[in-house]
């Protein structure tokens, strides 16, 4: 089962770290990263296999959520299917 | 990405976060027909268990599927079998206990609405009709969560104008009634023709009696994802904003479609319709009236109005008739004027009168919808509304609804707040000449050669 990672906000030091480190902590593999700048905004996007993440997928939406709160970011984690039925037929 | 590309999913994030995008409602259908009985308290208690087994994991599971896909909920909701049909074979009955039954269950399930406290009686009253339509004033001024709908006319029945007439009177009844409150009763109560029998959005929700035992509905939103695709698009003719309509429409509706049939299968309960709506919310960015302005007209009510509506409506569902399974419900653009922040405005600056609004629902998806009327409208004019609004839903084969609220002791230019999605605004005038001969004939008006189809 994969999801996909949106990282939203002013461009710091260690937001990959920091993202890939919660990945890391619960068995969440990191399949693919994109990185770019839209409309003077730092935007990364992340491809992750959540298959064996050792705690429910709400979890650890929440705990990327937090991770946002404190720096600032906007971090987002949402099943793939959501893009796939919204952007292809 | 390997699949999925970076600018449509940023895109999706935007529409989300910052174009108020999100699923309005899930709506589990429940029918109660088994509930029936004699004795009223029994009913009840069937009633109670019923609906508390059926949905008792609705919101849990609204919540995780929010979660999952990152997307809001805004609402769940339980839509029942029309109530006047369940309490009909009680020996003595109350119908009022039932509402106050649904009321327990409702907030026992912790849903935002229940509808169904309903009757259908478009050619004539059966059994319970008229009590349940008696009690309409009492039930919603007695309860919170409980939704009323009253189905008056059809194009295969024509219109009961004895309902008409006697809807006039309870609308009225029901502002009295909750006068200290904003009068908020009128606004858990929508006179129908054309009812649909899987609508997932309140006033109106029912669960048919030909639906099946239980069933979940969704009702997408996203006016504000429509809006901001126009603003992006700059210039372009009628034909291109049509077409941006539709691919945008695609979009929110697949959308709508995966929650519905993850719901479906989290809580093994069939899926029912997805509702293809604009519904809008009082929230900055959220207006279906911001669309018709974006699409070049100076404020909602202007001539233009009805055309720039009919092509949004028309275009929202073609977009999203192929991105579900199964389409149903009232699908299309709502127009309520208190829970539009566009039409809020447009009412209170006097570019956006009735008359328009009347117009409008011609091609709109249902009918003059939340607008306070002077505190002092006689029940015959509230009854005319009423019979005008059935008669272009008659004719046109399509569902009108009337939702007005009398605000008791205001008058035109004050205004009422419901708060929450319901949201506000000013007393609107009315055209004050008397009807009451006309609505006093009673009879029905013969359904239209339009229902001779066979």
């Amino acid at each position: 089962m994969r999801a996909v990672i949106t990282v939203i906000g002013k461009d710091t030091v260690g937001i990959l770290a920091h993202v890939s480190g919660v990945c890391a902590r619960h068995g969440v593999n990191v399949s693919d990263v994109t990185q770019s700048i839209l409309q003077g905004m730092f935007a990364m996007i992340m491809m992750v296999d959540i298959s064996d993440c050792d705690i429910p997928f709400t979890g650890f939406a929440e705990e990327l959520d937090a991770l946002g709160g404190e720096m600032g970011l906007s971090i987002h984690v949402m099943h793939e299917d959501i893009f796939n039925s919204m952007h292809r037929i | 990405m390997s699949m999925l590309n970076a600018g449509d999913i940023l895109e999706t994030i935007t529409m989300i976060q910052d174009e108020h995008l999100d699923v309005r409602t899930i709506t589990m259908g429940i029918s109660l027909l088994d509930c029936c009985g004699s004795d009223v308290g029994r009913v009840c208690d069937r009633i109670y268990d019923k609906i508390t087994r059926y949905a008792r994991e609705l919101v849990s599971t609204g919540e995780q599927i929010e979660k999952k896909y990152g997307i809001p909920i805004i609402n769940k909701r339980l839509s029942v079998t029309p109530a006047a049909m369940v309490g009909a074979a009680c020996d003595h009955i109350d119908m009022v206990r039932i509402a106050r039954t649904l009321e327990r269950a409702a907030v026992e399930c912790g849903v935002n609405f229940i509808g169904g406290y309903s009757a259908l009686v478009q050619k004539g009253f059966a059994p319970g009709d008229r009590e349940l339509i008696d009690s309409i004033p009492e039930a919603l001024a007695v309860t919170d969560h409980v939704c009323s709908s009253v189905n008056i006319g059809s194009t295969r029945a024509g219109i009961n104008m004895d309902a008409v007439a006697a809807m006039g009177r309870i609308v009225r009844q029901t502002a009295e009634r909750t006068a200290d409150r904003d009068c908020i009763g009128c606004a858990k109560l929508v006179v129908f023709c054309n009812a649909p029998e899987d609508n997932p959005f309140m006033a109106g929700a029912f669960h048919g009696a030909g639906e099946p035992d239980c069933v979940i509905h969704v009702g997408v939103s996203g006016p504000g994802v429509v809006r901001a695709a126009l603003a992006k698009a700059g210039d372009g003719d009628l034909t291109e904003v049509a077409d941006l309509i539709k691919r945008t429409a695609f979009k929110i509706t697949r959308m709508g479609q995966l929650v519905g049939t993850e719901a479906s299968r989290m809580l093994n309960v069939p899926f029912g319709i997805v509702d293809l709506s604009l519904a809008p919310t009082p929230a900055v960015g959220d207006s279906v009236a911001h669309i018709l302005e974006e699409m070049g007209l100076e404020c909602c009510g202007a001539h233009g109005t009805t055309a720039a509506l009919a092509l949004l409506n028309d275009a929202v569902k073609k977009g999203g008739v192929m991105a579900s399974s199964h389409v149903g419900g009232l699908s299309g653009a709502f127009i309520p004027v208190t829970e539009d922040a566009g039409m809020i405005e447009a009412a209170r600056c006097g570019c956006l009168r009735i008359e328009k609004l009347e117009a409008m629902t011609a091609v709109c998806s249902v009918g003059l919808d939340m607008i306070n009327i002077p505190g002092d409208t006689p029940a015959e004019v509230i009854s005319a509304i009423i019979a005008d609004e059935a008669a272009i839903g008659m004719i046109n084969s399509k569902t009108t609804a009337v939702r007005v609220v009398p605000a008791i002791g205001r008058a035109v230019g004050e205004e009422l707040s419901f708060g929450g999605l319901l949201g506000g605004g000013p007393v609107m005038p009315l055209n004050t000449w008397s009807p009451a001969r006309f609505i006093g004939r009673g009879g029905r008006i013969p359904a239209p050669i339009q229902s001779l189809k066979n």
